[in-house]
């Protein structure tokens, strides 16, 4: 094209807008629901609202500096070394790191504290990119596809190690990137598959869930036969292929009471059963759940107001400024206030699959796919929780919970993407 | 196709977020049930504490029951500025702690929230009162009853043991515990903590966002009502036992009674002991009672070691009737003593000689059961005195000795019978004979016997060879039902209680030993002893059983560093059962009842003397 753009020009400002609007709502909520009934400004440096102010500060600084400063090739040409340091201090941090909350994943620096698995998000989506720009999935043969599996895998086994499961969803959604880079759609399918049978072998009886298998396998059968497969020998491997899965799918059914009880810890057992009903437990873990479901459910339409909560400022709702921050939204902004967060939310992922879409770098575009990933599956996670929708784990909400490291990790991982965008629209 | 899989991720980002927001149209619009929560309640569990079980004595009389008393609970978000010091005279608190403490409930105030919180534990009734007046000058401030134990009698302090509040330690080992909780820590109270405990339950409460209760949940159908502890029924004699203690005032040592037929325990004292007043109220004075030097603590009747003494002839007596190596009319001859090699004489007081077995019973004569047990080492039946001993052994841990009895309050001793092995040990095998092991006659030397396992002697003998286990908790159980022979057979029994109904009812001019214990128409048969030991005068040991038919009681008494078993032992444990079987001290002894009571025998020197 002709030369450089204006600088404001370059800019994807939709998803600027909805990352100031979701950090200002959380903002608001933080004081909500930590200081507002002391009577303190949201604006006292030692009040949550402040030093959440203070954090977003830095992560302005940061981000323009990202924008504006560094180039954004660096971001691929360090990508293999910054996961490398990334993965290793998530293996000292298993070490030595201190236990919060059951898992052993913070690091402990004088008054700051913070998880390595936060900057292992943006490290992993930085090498995954850089690796799907030399690896087509589809020609690239099983070395390839190894190497694409074990760049995932690799921290999230040392995460799913330190006891964090929440992130380990979250790395579930690199498969989405994977899938929108040319992964076989089957592989979702499949996945989608095991969970559904996981879920009914626990609530639902044995039969039930084995003629769900059943039916499952039935249905691939038939639609293979019906639109791909044309010669003989291809329909022995076909129903060969789905007893196969049939057999799978019964390992499944069967292992799932192993798998409970013997793999997951009873914590994570339990917030799975108070999901599904299978147990009442209105003091334990249900208690953050129907506790959470009465502050968002008492919001009503429009919300009570302002700092008018009254479930979730009096301390009924636990962690509320950080991983339960939806409830304050819920129940001071109401139907409408959520509809609002999750459509910012949506538009804002919406824009960065756009942008990643439109971008003719293919790092650029499967980082894009990734940030989006990650965003979408901490949005789905978090706000499932509160509503009882997925069992309590304790993922932040991004932009919105308390919280200075995630706040600049998503940031970060936010303006490194823009930067891209930003710089490649400066010349075309 | 890429950029189709793009829109295949747009059209499942849309899904689930339709599907957030119709679960959130559904909790926040359509569903009653969150409706009616939109009135901002919340649960509150409210802790029931059940009444922990009465202890009873044997014929009904309450030992420990429980009283009000009234925790008083903050709820620092309703807690407005108030008079520090009002509130400290009236609870009994330094203005500074109250101030320190205001200061970290501010600090930590996000995290308690609207929670209550207990600020100063059990209050008196009375101080509560004082409270309860000018309540309105402090808001954020109320009382919460909880109970407390409640003595009606002086009796038993050790025997009852003290409860305490659960510590962090405890709550890791007995996760039904929770913080604020008491438990039984000694005695009684610990050997029964779960049947006297109970059940807690909690009512729950809905509550709105200013903590205030507005109703029960769900009508109160998911509350869980307390269950009561369970009372538990003891053998003590109440009256008894309050006796006991207050002959023991100013003694070191322990009294117990038994039930022979039975092997109740109707009195079990261990002095110095600890006032009920200061047991309902442990925690103040742990510190004074750890560290007094009298150990009141310490419960001596179980936990105490003590050489026998002469009480312990009677034993060496019924094993050389069983024997065949003595006879009750086999005389002995003793000069002062009895000489065991050409230079060493073990001592005896003067009486005449030779005598017969009854009147060496009668007179405690030393050298009478060196020549009992010379004959019992030395019988020819057994190869050797290895043999012998074991033998000796085995009839001597037949009456108890040695091993803990099983008695059901914790933490009792077993004492201590030698083994042939351990002098082979010492002086090489065949390297020692009877003389090595002479001090064993008398009942010093190698021997530790609990005063427990003294007072199980008297009910033995009561019963002419058998006993029951004792116990202080009325119980059913096989174990306590059961009697254990020993290994004399019955009639060599008479024998001795012949000479235990000399020692009592002879005239001391005749020789006896104890008729200081003579109690008109009790017809009771005992034994002296006097303990040599290493931590000063001799103690001083009686013991004794009554009537001398049919006995219904048998008593041990164990004074520490008090000299003769004659002097103080012996009219305690005569008082005891006169007590029991008459119900009051006659008049011709009450002098001697008020010379006991008013005895301190905490000091006195060691004299040297001969042995008794």
């Amino acid at each position: 094209m002709n030369g450089r753009r204006k600088w404001y020009k370059t800019i994807d400002w939709g998803i600027v807008i909805c990352y100031f609007l979701l950090f200002v709502i959380g903002w608001m909520s933080i004081y909500s629901s930590s200081s507002a009934s002391e009577g303190a400004s949201i604006f006292d440096m030692g009040e949550r609202s402040g030093k959440q102010l203070l954090w977003f500060g830095i992560s302005l600084v940061a981000g323009c500096l990202i924008m504006f400063v560094i180039r954004p090739q660096l971001w691929e040409v360090i990508s293999p070394p910054a996961y490398l340091l990334v993965v290793l201090m998530l293996l000292a941090v298993l070490i030595f790191g201190a236990t919060v909350n059951g898992s052993k994943s913070w690091f402990q620096l004088g008054p700051i504290s913070f998880q390595p698995s936060e900057l292992s998000k943006i490290t992993t989506s930085l090498l995954l990119a850089h690796q799907l720009r030399s690896t087509n999935l589809n020609r690239a043969g099983s070395h390839g596809q190894f190497i694409l599996a074990a760049i995932v895998a690799i921290p999230a086994l040392i995460i799913f190690a330190e006891g964090e499961t929440g992130t380990i969803l979250v790395y579930l959604g690199f498969l989405f990137v994977l899938y929108r880079e040319g992964l076989s759609g089957w592989w979702i399918a499949l996945f989608g598959a095991v969970v559904l049978l996981f879920i009914m072998a626990l609530i639902t009886p044995l039969w039930v869930a084995l003629s769900t298998a059943a039916v499952l396998v039935l249905a691939y059968y038939i639609f293979i036969r019906k639109t791909v497969v044309r010669r003989k020998a291809e329909k022995r491997k076909l129903l060969l292929a789905s007893l196969g899965l049939l057999a799978a799918g019964a390992l499944v059914v069967f292992s799932t009471s192993f798998v409970f009880d013997k793999v997951l810890k009873p914590y994570q057992k339990n917030r799975i059963e108070v999901l599904f009903g299978i147990k009442e437990d209105p003091s334990g873990v249900g208690y953050n759940v129907n506790q959470s479901m009465i502050a968002i459910g008492s919001g009503g339409l429009f919300g009570k107001g302002f700092t008018n909560g009254t479930q979730t400022s009096c301390g009924f709702v636990p962690e509320q400024s950080t991983d339960f921050i939806f409830c304050t939204i819920g129940e001071e902004a109401g139907f409408a206030g959520c509809l609002g967060v999750i459509l910012l939310f949506s538009i804002m992922i919406w824009r960065i699959i756009k942008a990643a879409d439109s971008s003719r770098e293919p790092f650029t575009r499967a980082y894009g796919f990734c940030v989006a990933a990650c965003i979408f599956m901490h949005m789905t996670i978090n706000i499932g929780m509160t509503i009882g929708l997925m069992p309590v784990i304790g993922i932040p909400l991004p932009f919105i919970s308390y919280g200075g490291s995630s706040l600049l990790a998503f940031s970060v991982m936010l303006f490194i993407f823009l930067s891209m965008v930003r710089h490649e629209r400066t010349y075309f | 196709m890429e950029s189709g899989r793009s829109s295949k991720l747009v059209i499942g980002l849309c899904i689930v977020s339709a599907v957030l927001v119709c679960k959130l149209f559904y909790i926040q619009i359509v569903n009653k049930k969150y409706k009616t929560d939109a009135l901002n309640n919340s649960m509150v569990y409210e802790t029931i504490y059940p009444p922990r079980g009465f202890i009873y004595d044997r014929n009904g009389e309450i030992l420990v029951d429980n009283s009000v008393m009234y925790d008083i609970m903050v709820t620092p978000r309703e807690v407005q500025p108030f008079d520090t010091l009002a509130l400290a005279a009236l609870l009994d608190m330094d203005p500074q702690e109250i101030r320190d403490r205001m200061q970290e409930y501010r600090t930590y105030r996000t995290k308690i929230g609207w929670r209550t919180l207990v600020f100063r534990k059990q209050l008196s009734g009375e101080k509560y009162l004082r409270f309860a007046e000018v309540e309105y000058n402090f808001p954020g401030f109320a009382g919460r009853q909880r109970t407390r134990r409640h003595y009606p009698f002086n009796a038993g302090g050790n025997l009852l043991g003290y409860m305490s509040e659960v510590d962090g330690d405890y709550i890791s080992r007995h996760p039904e515990y929770k913080a604020g909780d008491f438990v039984g820590k000694t005695g009684l109270e610990e050997a029964n903590e779960a049947k006297l405990r109970g059940e807690k339950g909690y009512h729950i409460y809905l509550r709105d966002s200013r903590n205030r209760v507005l109703d029960r949940y769900e009508g109160g159908a998911l509350d869980k009502p307390a269950v009561p502890g369970e009372d538990v029924y003891t053998t003590i004699d109440a009256h008894l036992q309050q006796f006991g203690q207050g002959l023991m005032d100013h003694k070191r040592g322990s009294i117990i009674a038994i039930e022979p037929s039975t092997g109740e325990i109707l009195a079990l004292v261990s002095s110095p002991g600890i006032d009920v007043d200061i047991l309902a109220d442990f925690s103040s004075h742990y510190d004074s009672l750890s560290r007094d030097p009298g150990k009141p603590m310490f419960n001596r009747a179980i936990q105490a070691s003590y050489p026998p003494g002469s009480v312990f002839k009677l034993v060496n007596g019924l094993v050389g009737l069983q024997e065949g190596v003595l006879t009750p009319n086999m005389k002995y001859p003793c000069h002062d003593g009895y000489n065991y090699t050409k230079n060493l004489k073990l001592g005896c007081h003067h009486h005449r000689s030779p005598i017969n077995f009854y009147e060496a019973v009668m007179m405690s004569c030393n050298s009478y059961f060196c020549y009992v047990l010379k004959s019992i080492l030395e019988n020819k039946r057994y190869a050797n005195v290895n043999e012998s001993f074991a033998r000796w052994e085995e009839y001597v841990r037949s009456f108890g000795f040695g091993s803990p009895l099983g008695c059901d309050l914790p933490g009792e001793l077993g004492g201590n019978v030698p083994k042939a092995e351990r002098y082979n040990k010492i002086y090489g095998k065949g390297h020692w004979r009877f003389e090595t092991v002479v001090s064993l006659s008398i009942g010093q030397g190698e021997l530790g016997v609990t005063p427990l396992q003294i007072a199980n002697l008297g009910a033995t003998i009561a019963n002419r060879g058998w006993y029951i286990t004792p116990h202080i908790i009325r119980d059913t159980a096989e174990r306590y039902n059961t009697p254990h022979y020993t290994e004399v057979s019955p009639e060599q029994f008479e024998n001795v209680v012949q000479g235990m109904w000399m020692a009592v009812n002879k005239p001391v001019e005749y020789g006896a030993t104890a008729s200081l214990a003579a109690v008109k128409g009790l017809e009771i048969c005992g034994k002296t002893g006097t303990a040599e030991n290493p931590h000063g005068a001799d103690h001083s040991v009686f013991i004794c059983f009554a009537p001398r038919e049919n006995p219904e009681i048998a008593v041990a008494a164990y004074v520490e560093n008090a000299g003769f078993g004659a002097t103080w032992a012996c009219p305690i444990a005569s008082l005891m059962v006169e007590k029991y079987l008459n119900g009051e001290i006659s008049p011709s002894r009450e002098w001697l009842e008020k010379q006991v009571r008013e005895a301190n025998l905490l000091n006195v020197p060691k004299k040297p003397k001969k042995k008794g």
